[in-house]
């Protein structure tokens, strides 16, 4: 593979890329530019997940006492509302899809961008149009009826600003929809010559199996927030029992998106960890056409099991029994990725490097996170911990312990691609590794906690659980300082880093074999692929 | 590639056939997403018919049988002149393609009047949950349900012609200056699908909601 790179200068006088190609707040604002889209929903997703961790912050500080000091009820409730809408819908839907699918997808296929770029760069404004939805919220004074809106609380009994938060949120939905679209199409019709289904890199697809789900799900949701728009302005009563409505409705279209919402949150994150460590067990995947359908599997079945949500709601029984046997089976395709990541490190050659890391956590972290999901799967048991801090750390794992992990994984090693700077490895290191005991101490207390009785959503609560609660904020602010640290370097490293060339690791893939960062095209020419992906082993031997 | 045709494809596509692929592929998909997005709606309306099939009767009879029928033939019209339309672009008959596209434009504006005035009418007849509600029927609370369903799906419906229409509108003056062609004739192609699918859209609402006791 061709490896030509002088090196870059961002100042830009000699080589040309996609960042010195054209200047000016226009040139970006107005750009079609793929990877400048990416940079764009970097810097505004990155945004979301601070404010969102403080809306967190803030609970932890006021859970360090078993009375309510800090805040009301009310604000607590808020608090909480906040941090779960910014986290789920601005940050972990759109994160890794909005920052390395829109910057890699079309370079890692072989393409000069996606299908629709005008379209992509519309999904960044709705984008940030819900975003400032939700500002307003917060400057509104919040909504206090949970990230779920459940009815008839939100449409009828909520004081609080419902309306603009079922906006902003249908909007996102948009945005996300549009994102899909775009990599739907462009994964059909706009793949390289030679680039077989079957040598798409495996992060691929993970897209695609995630914008599938985008496509068939969020419509879902976006008819429901009609509804519920619709019930809160005009007062009508489709889900309003009192007049003959049926709040349990609710919770099963909410739930028909929001399940699979999962799996749009932590299907990327498998990508990237499929991605990442068959570059440093420098191997090629074991099982490459397992992980593909498993994704795919996931897709699927993941639409069938949202009733597991709701087995203490007054969904029948026997849907219940159902629900739970087919959310065993939705772990088997989540088991196969995690048995197929461990046969790839076994017997490889490990190069324990930032992203790698990062990527071990995930592994490790995702598996409880998934496992504990068995527990909350099977109906017995759900009843006991149902609505405890017990599936509040379950999908914490899942969600940060898994997918911020692969986030930040995916940040470090595209990060010289994507900027044509390396960041302090050392730092790099140091920081995976306090994420990963700040991440462990914060919500291993919480499955304690909630298994033994600690109920979710309330922060008065009797003595006995306090110790748990301190040791879970204290994590918290470990956890705090691990994130804030590669912010700081990384905007460091845009100056000081040394540059990357090319290929710093000395990855396969084709994003690897242009120049870092790459030029406006991504090619010179449009490569052709003649081999599978993952080919270390000849890799290997050519140098 | 013919000659002209290379000024008609984006400098991303290999060629104008890989653009107009891509084209299409993006339109069926995001009809996809439509299906599902009505799809909730009419999921909802399964439940609570299923639930209340005898009041969903009752109110059903209270809806323009006459008015809704007329609205349906007029958008099966407008849907055999859009696919008119296609035909004379794809055959360069420029002067054909004008008129079909016209007239697709007014029946779908004929659609929307009719669908105007029979909103005014539930107006009239107070049977507009939240806004002006007075029911006299057996089940108020379940025709409540209905007809909150009812403008809930014909009011998205609606939405899709009103943003259809516009964008036609558009095109329809792009049409008169001759921008399409035989060899460009992807956009009438595609705003060809979207228009059959609203038709689509509302085959399904008209005996749902008018003709559900009519059976
Ligand atoms: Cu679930």
């Amino acid at each position: 593979m061709a490896v030509t790179s002088p090196p870059l200068d961002l100042k830009g006088h000699d080589q040309e890329n996609y960042l010195n190609w054209a200047y000016g707040v226009k040139s970006w604002l107005l750009t079609t530019d793929h990877k400048r889209i990416a940079i764009l929903y970097l810097i505004s997703v990155t945004f979301f997940f601070f404010l969102g961790s403080l809306a967190a912050f803030v609970l932890r500080i006021d859970l360090m006492t078993p009375q309510a000091d800090l805040m009301t009820s009310d604000n607590y409730n808020r608090s909480f509302t906040i941090h779960g809408v910014i986290m789920v819908f601005l940050f972990l839907i759109p994160a890794i899809p909005g920052v390395f699918g829109n910057f890699l997808l079309p370079i890692m296929i072989g393409a000069k961008d996606l299908a629709f770029p005008k379209i992509n760069l519309g999904s960044w404004y709705v984008y940030i149009i819900s975003g400032m939805f939700i500002i307003a919220v917060v400057l509104w004074g919040g909504v206090d009826t949970g990230w779920t809106f459940y009815t008839p609380y939100s449409t009828t009994y909520a004081n609080s600003a419902v309306v603009l938060t079922v906006v902003g949120v249908f909007l996102v939905g948009f945005s996300s929809i549009m994102t899909a679209l775009n990599f739907i199409v462009t994964i059909h019709k706009m793949r390289a010559p030679g680039l077989t289904w079957f040598r798409l890199p495996l992060f691929i697809w993970a897209m695609y199996a995630t914008s599938i789900i985008i496509m068939l799900g969020t419509p879902v949701l976006s008819a429901t927030l009609i509804l519920v728009g619709l019930e809160r302005i005009l007062g009508m009563g489709i889900f309003n029992p009192a007049l003959g409505g049926d709040p349990v409705l609710f919770q099963h279209l909410f739930w028909f998106y929001s399940h699979p919402a999962v799996y749009i949150m932590v299907l990327p994150a498998m990508g990237v960890a499929s991605e990442l460590i068959t570059c440093f067990s420098r191997k090629r995947v074991f099982g490459y056409k397992f992980i593909a359908m498993s994704s795919m599997a996931i897709a699927l079945i993941g639409f069938l099991v949202w009733g597991h949500h709701m087995f203490v709601s007054g969904q029948s029984v026997y849907a219940g029994i159902v629900f739970s046997l087919l959310t065993f089976a939705v772990a088997i395709p989540s088991a196969i990725k995690v048995f197929n990541w461990t046969a790839t490190l076994y017997k490889g050659t490990i190069h324990l490097q930032t992203p790698m890391f990062y990527v071990l956590g995930f592994i490790g972290l995702f598996t409880i996170g998934g496992l504990t999901g068995l527990f909350l799967g099977a109906l017995a048991t759900d009843v006991h911990v149902h609505d405890t801090y017990f599936v509040v750390a379950h999908f914490h794992y899942v969600m940060v312990g898994a997918t911020v992990m692969a986030y930040l994984g995916a940040l470090h090693f595209w990060w010289p691609k994507m900027t044509g700077r390396m960041y302090p490895e050392a730092l790099g290191i140091l920081s995976a590794v306090i994420i990963f005991i700040g991440f462990n101490l914060t919500f291993m207390p919480q499955f304690i906690m909630g298994y033994v009785g600690m109920p979710r959503r309330y922060h008065v609560y009797p003595d006995e659980f306090q110790a748990l609660h301190v040791a879970s904020t204290l994590g918290s602010t470990v956890l705090g300082i691990g994130y804030i640290l590669p912010l700081c370097y990384l905007i460091w490293s845009l100056r000081f880093g040394k540059e990357a060339g090319p290929n710093p690791w000395g990855a396969v893939g084709l994003e690897w074999t242009t120049s870092s960062p790459p030029i406006h095209t991504n090619f010179e020419v449009t490569p052709v692929v003649t081999t599978e992906a993952y080919d270390y082993e000849n890799l290997e031997e050519e140098v | 590639m013919a000659h002209g045709e290379s000024s008609l494809v984006a400098p991303y596509f290999r060629d104008i056939e890989q653009q107009r692929e891509t084209n299409t592929l993006g339109m069926w998909v995001f009809l996809v997403t439509e299906v599902m997005l009505f799809g909730g709606i009419f999921m909802a309306y399964a439940v609570y018919f299923y639930n209340y099939p005898e009041a969903f009767g009752e109110a059903g009879r209270e809806l323009d049988i006459v008015l809704s029928s007329v609205n349906t033939f007029v958008l099966l019209c407008s849907s055999l002149t859009m696919a008119l339309a296609v035909w004379a672009c794809q055959s360069n008959k420029q002067k054909l393609l004008v008129i079909f596209l016209t007239s697709t434009l007014v029946l779908g504006s004929i659609f929307l009047g009719i669908k105007g005035f029979e909103y005014y009418e539930k107006y009239e007849k107070a049977l507009i949950p939240g806004i002006n509600w007075h029911y006299e029927g057996e089940f108020p609370d379940e025709a409540q349900i209905f007809f909150s369903l009812y403008f809930a799906a014909t009011g998205l419906h609606a939405t899709h012609m009103i943003i259809g229409g516009t964008v036609l509108a558009i095109i329809t003056m792009k049409a008169m200056r001759g921008f399409y062609s035989a060899v460009n004739f992807d956009t009438i192609e595609i705003m060809g699908l979207y228009w059959h699918f609203v038709d689509i859209a509302w085959v399904f609402i008209f005996p749902l909601f008018y003709l559900i006791e009519r059976y």
